[in-house]
C-alpha cells in the first residue's frame, strides 16, 4: 500500500511541474533548419536551445535531469529512489564574429559534483580551420560530446561510454578542429592535445581498469599528473542521406614516471579507439546510434590481473517513433518506443595460473517509452535488466527494475 | 492545465510499473549461497555484522590506501568470492620451513611470497629451492562454530598414537601465542602451547589472527597487531584499525553455516550411509557442538561440518615439503566439507580441491588421499559404480 502512496505523491509533483511560467521575457534563438542537416556530433556543444535576453550577445541554456528509479540485484533493492541526476546550466556568448565562448557547468546529484565540463573559447579562421582552447570534451567516441539528457530515449547512461570510456570526459587543452563539404557528403577532423589520465585507472575503488577513475583527481584542471599531454584526435564523416561514422583515438601516458626529475617507473600508455555510427531509416524513419570502444593499458605485469590491459565494449540504441501528431496542446508531440543493448568486457584476457578466461563482463538489455511533447523534452519509462559476471566467471548477478524520469532543455 | 485523461493514463502506467516491480530478479535460494548472516542475530550485532562485511567484501586496497607495495591480492574477497572458496588466480605460496624447527626465511620474505606488487615496485621471488606449497583459499562459512568448539572436545577427538588401532592417529596442532591473542576461555594448553584450528595445517589459533595476518601477508596492510611490513620488514604506523579487524572477525564468525540441500532424496541418504561405511567419518566428522558462546545462536549448538579439526598424514602425494607450526609437511587438518557441493560456484564454475586446488573434480579429490586416508580411498575404489555415485551426489549436496 506504501508504495501507492509514494506513486500517488509522485504523480502530484509531476503535475505541479507542469504549471505556467511566464517565458515571454526570452527568447527562444531559432535555429537555421537548413543547417541542421550539417550537423554532426562534434557540433553537439554550439547545437542546443539557447535563451536570449533581449539584444544581449549573451545567451543561456542548460538541461535538467530527475527520475524516480526501483531496481533489484539478485532479490536485494535500494528501494524507492528519487534522484535529481543533473542540472547543466550553459552560457555562450560571440564575443566577435569569429570568435564565441561556450561554457557548460554540471551540477551531478544535487551539488554532490560540481564540474566545469566545457570552457573554451573557439577562433574561426575558416570551416577548415578552427582553434579551441580552454576546458574541452575530448573527441572519443561520440556520447562524450554529445551527451545532454534530453537527446536521450534513456535515463543511464551507456555504461560503455561512462564507465570504460570516461565520459563525460573533459580536459583543459587546445586544437584544431574544421570541416569540409562536398556534395552530401561533410568531412570533419578534431586533434587535441590536453592534460591526461593519472595512476588511479588502475588503482581505484572499482577494482578493475577503469578511465573514468581519473575523474577524482579534482587538480586535473590546474596540472598535468605527469606532464606528459593526452592525444586525442577523430575523423568522421556525413552523408546527409545516410549518416554519421567516426572514427576516434585517444591515448597517452598515464602514470607518474618521475617524481623531481629522477625515474620511479618506466612510462606506460594508454591508448582508446572508437568507433561511432547514427543514421535514420528511411521508411519506418527508425533511428540507430552506436558506439563501440576499446581500451588497451600497459599495466605492469608484476601487478595483479585484477586490473586488466584490455576491455572493450559499447551500446546500441534503437529509437522507433510510433506517432507524431499534435497531443495535448503540443504541436509536434512524438511517441517513441527504444531498446539499448549494451556490453562491456573489463578484462580481455586469460589467467596466468590457469589460462582460463576471465571473465568481468556486463550486458544489459533496456526497453524503453520515451514521449516527447517537443524536441526538447523528453518523458521517458524504461526497464533495465542487466548481469554482471565477476572475474572468475562465477554466477551473475543480476539486476532490473524500473526507472521513469524526464529531462528537459530549458 | 493537465487534463483529466491524461491524468489517468499517467496514473495507470505508475500502478502497473508498481506491479512490476515483481519483475525484479529474485534471490537466489539460501540454501544455494553460501554467504548470509545467522538466522537469529539482534540488532545490534547485525550492525557489526554489516560493518564486517564492508570491511571483507567492499574494502578495496590500492597504492592509495595502503596496499602492498607487495602483496597477492586487494581485498578479502578476491580470494574467498562470496565467501567461498578461492581460485588459483590468488593461490598463496608459502615457503622455507620443513620440519618443527621453524621457518627459515622470517625476516627474508618468508612465510608467504607476495608474488605481486604496485607499479614501481618488484614483486618477491621464490628463492631457489626452497621448499614450498601453493595453496588455494577456503570458505568462510559457518567459523563462528568452529572457532566456538571447545578444546576439550578437539582433544577428544585426538588419537596421537592410534591407540585404536584404526589406521588414523589425528594429531593437535600446537602453537605459542603472539600476544595481541587473547586465548579462549575454555582453552587447555598443552606444556605451554596452544591448540590451534585454522587454515590448512591448522596453524592459526583464532580469527583475530587469520584476519590480522591475512591483512598484513596476503595485502601488505599492517596494523597494530601485525605492524611489520612484509617489503621492508620495519614496523610501521597501522594502515587499518583494530576495530576494522574486530568488525572482519564479527561478520566471519557471524555467518550461517552452510546449509546441506536435498536431504531427502533416497541417493542422498544411501551416499551418506556409504560415507560412514567407508570410514571417511573418521576424519571428517560429522557432528560437533559448540561450547558456551556469548552469541546466543553459536552457543552450544550442535552443527555438521564434516572436519575433526585435526592433521592428519596424507601421504607423500600431498606432502609438498613445506610444513608451519607444529604439523609435519605431509599433515593437513581435514577440511570441513559443508559447503562442499557450492563450492565451485565461488571457483569459477570449476572446483579446485584439495590444499592447492589440484583436484578438479570430487571423486579427483578422494583419490588423493593418501597416507591415514589410503584405506578409505581403497574401500572407494571397491564400490561399485552406483554406490560411488551415490556417495558422490551426497557430497554435492552438503
Ligand atoms: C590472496 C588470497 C587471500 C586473501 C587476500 C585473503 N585470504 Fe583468507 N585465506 C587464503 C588462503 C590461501 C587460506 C588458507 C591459509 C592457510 O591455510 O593458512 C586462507 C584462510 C583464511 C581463513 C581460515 C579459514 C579456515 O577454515 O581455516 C580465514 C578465517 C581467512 N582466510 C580470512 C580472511 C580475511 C578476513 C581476509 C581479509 C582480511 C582474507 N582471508 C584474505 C587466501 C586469502
Ligand atoms: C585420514 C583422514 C581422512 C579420511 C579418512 C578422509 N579424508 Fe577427506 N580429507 C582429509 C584431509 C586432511 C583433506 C585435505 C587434504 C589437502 O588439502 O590436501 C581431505 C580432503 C577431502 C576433500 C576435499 C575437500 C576440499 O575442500 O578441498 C574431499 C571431498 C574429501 N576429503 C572427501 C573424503 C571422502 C569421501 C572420504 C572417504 C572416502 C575421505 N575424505 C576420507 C582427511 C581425510
Amino acid at each position: 500500500m506504501k508504495k501507492y502512496l509514494f506513486l500517488i505523491l509522485l504523480q502530484l509533483v509531476i503535475l505541479t511541474s507542469f504549471a505556467q511560467v511566464d517565458t515571454s521575457l526570452f527568447k527562444t534563438i531559432a535555429k537555421d533548419t537548413s543547417y541542421k542537416n550539417n550537423l554532426m556530433n562534434m557540433d553537439a556543444v554550439y547545437s542546443r536551445p539557447f535563451l536570449n535576453y533581449s539584444k544581449s550577445p549573451v545567451s543561456i541554456g542548460g538541461y535538467l535531469e530527475a527520475n524516480y528509479q526501483h531496481l533489484g540485484t539478485n532479490g536485494i533493492s535500494e528501494g524507492h529512489q528519487f534522484q535529481m541526476r543533473r542540472m547543466t546550466l550553459f552560457i555562450a556568448s560571440s564575443i566577435k564574429n569569429r570568435i564565441k565562448f561556450l561554457s557548460e557547468i554540471e551540477f551531478e546529484d544535487g551539488t554532490k559534483e560540481i564540474n566545469i565540463e566545457f570552457a573554451a573559447v573557439d577562433f574561426t579562421f575558416n570551416p577548415m580551420i578552427n582553434i579551441r582552447g580552454g576546458i574541452l570534451m575530448n573527441p572519443i567516441g561520440a556520447f562524450n560530446q554529445n551527451h545532454d539528457g534530453p537527446k536521450w530515449e534513456f535515463i543511464d547512461r551507456p555504461i560503455s561510454a561512462t564507465q570504460m570510456l570516461p565520459a563525460t570526459w573533459s580536459n583543459v587543452g587546445f586544437g584544431l578542429y574544421g570541416k569540409k563539404y562536398s556534395g552530401n557528403w561533410i568531412y570533419a577532423y578534431e586533434v587535441y592535445l590536453t592534460n591526461g589520465f593519472d595512476d588511479r585507472i588502475i588503482a581505484n575503488n572499482a577494482n578493475r581498469t577503469n578511465l573514468a577513475a581519473t575523474k577524482a583527481n579534482k587538480n586535473r584542471f590546474e596540472e598535468s599528473p605527469n606532464g606528459e599531454p593526452l592525444y586525442t584526435g577523430k575523423f568522421a564523416i556525413r552523408n546527409r542521406k545516410i549518416g554519421e561514422l567516426g572514427l576516434s583515438y585517444m591515448g597517452g601516458i598515464y602514470n607518474k614516471f618521475q617524481i623531481d626529475g629522477f625515474n620511479i617507473d618506466k612510462k606506460r600508455s594508454v591508448h582508446t579507439f572508437a568507433i561511432d555510427f547514427n543514421t535514420t531509416l528511411p521508411v519506418l524513419n527508425t533511428k540507430l546510434i552506436a558506439e563501440w570502444a576499446m581500451v588497451v593499458v600497459d599495466v605492469p605485469p608484476t601487478y595483479s590481473q585484477q586490473f586488466g590491459d584490455k576491455q572493450y565494449g559499447g551500446f546500441l540504441d534503437v529509437v522507433q517513433p510510433v506517432f507524431k501528431k499534435q497531443m495535448q496542446g503540443f504541436h509536434n508531440a512524438v511517441l517513441n518506443l527504444a531498446c539499448r543493448f549494451e556490453f562491456v568486457d573489463w578484462n580481455v584476457a586469460t589467467f596466468r595460473e590457469t589460462g582460463g578466461n576471465i571473465a568481468d563482463h556486463i550486458w544489459a538489455v533496456v526497453p524503453a517509452v520515451s514521449f516527447r511533447p517537443s524536441q526538447q523534452t523528453v518523458i521517458r519509462i524504461n526497464y533495465r535488466y542487466q548481469q554482471q559476471t565477476d572475474l572468475l566467471g562465477n554466477i551473475p548477478l543480476r539486476t532490473g527494475g524500473f526507472q521513469i524520469g524526464f529531462s528537459t532543455y530549458f | 492545465m493537465f487534463p483529466i485523461r491524461t491524468s489517468i493514463v499517467v496514473f495507470s502506467a505508475f500502478i502497473f510499473i508498481s506491479a512490476c516491480i515483481k519483475l525484479e530478479p529474485s534471490a537466489p535460494d539460501s540454501n544455494n549461497v553460501l554467504d548470509g548472516p545467522l538466522a537469529e542475530l539482534n540488532h545490534e550485532q547485525m550492525i557489526q555484522h554489516m560493518h564486517g562485511d564492508a570491511a571483507f567484501n567492499d574494502a578495496i586496497f590500492t597504492s592509495e590506501n595502503g596496499l602492498g607495495p607487495v602483496f597477492v591480492a586487494n581485498t578479502c574477497a578476491s580470494c574467498h568470492a562470496g565467501d567461498g572458496k578461492g581460485h588459483q588466480f590468488t593461490s598463496l605460496t608459502r615457503f622455507g620451513q620443513s620440519d618443527s624447527t621453524g621457518n627459515l626465511f622470517i625476516g627474508k620474505g618468508g612465510p608467504q611470497l607476495q608474488n605481486r606488487a604496485i607499479p614501481g615496485f618488484l614483486p618477491e621471488q621464490l628463492p631457489f629451492g626452497v621448499p614450498f606449497t601453493k595453496l588455494v583459499a577456503p570458505a568462510v562459512t559457518g567459523l563462528g562454530f568452529i572457532d566456538a568448539v571447545t578444546d576439550a572436545d578437539i582433544i577428544a577427538m585426538a588419537d596421537p598414537t592410534d591407540a585404536d588401532g584404526d589406521g588414523i592417529s589425528g594429531v593437535l596442532s600446537v602453537a605459542i601465542l603472539p600476544s595481541y591473542v587473547i586465548p579462549r576461555n575454555m582453552a587447555i594448553p598443552q606444556n605451554g602451547y596452544f591448540i590451534c584450528r585454522f587454515g590448512k595445517k591448522a596453524g592459526a589459533y583464532d580469527l583475530v589472527l587469520q584476519t590480522a595476518k591475512a591483512y598484513n601477508q596476503d595485502m601488505g596492510i599492517i596494523s597494530g597487531y601485525e605492524p611489520v611490513d612484509p617489503h621492508s620488514n620495519l614496523a610501521g604506523d597501522p594502515e587499518i584499525t583494530a576495530q576494522t579487524i574486530q568488525d572482519n572477525v564479527f561478520y566471519q564468525k557471524t555467518l550461517k553455516a552452510p546449509l546441506a540441500r536435498n536431504q531427502n532424496n533416497s541417493d542422498v541418504i544411501s551416499g551418506k550411509q556409504i560415507f560412514i561405511n567407508i570410514g571417511c567419518v573418521t576424519c571428517h566428522k560429522k557432528e560437533l557442538k559448540t561450547g558456551h558462546s556469548t552469541i546466543s545462536s553459536l552457543s552450544e549448538k550442535l552443527f555438521f561440518p564434516y572436519t575433526d579439526l585435526l592433521l592428519h598424514d596424507m601421504g607423500s602425494d600431498l606432502d609438498d615439503g613445506y610444513t608451519e607450526g607444529s604439523a609435519k609437511s605431509s599433515e593437513w587438518r581435514t577440511p570441513a566439507l559443508w559447503g562442499l557441493g557450492l563450492s565451485k560456484n565461488s571457483q569459477g564454475g570449476n572446483y579446485f580441491l584439495m590444499h592447492d586446488g589440484r583436484a578438479t573434480t570430487i571423486e579427483q579429490a578422494v583419490l588423493l588421499h593418501g597416507g591415514e586416508g589410503s584405506k578409505s580411498r581403497s574401500q572407494y575404489n571397491a564400490l561399485t559404480e552406483t554406490e560411488r555415485k551415490k556417495l558422490l551426489i551426497f557430497l554435492e549436496n552438503l
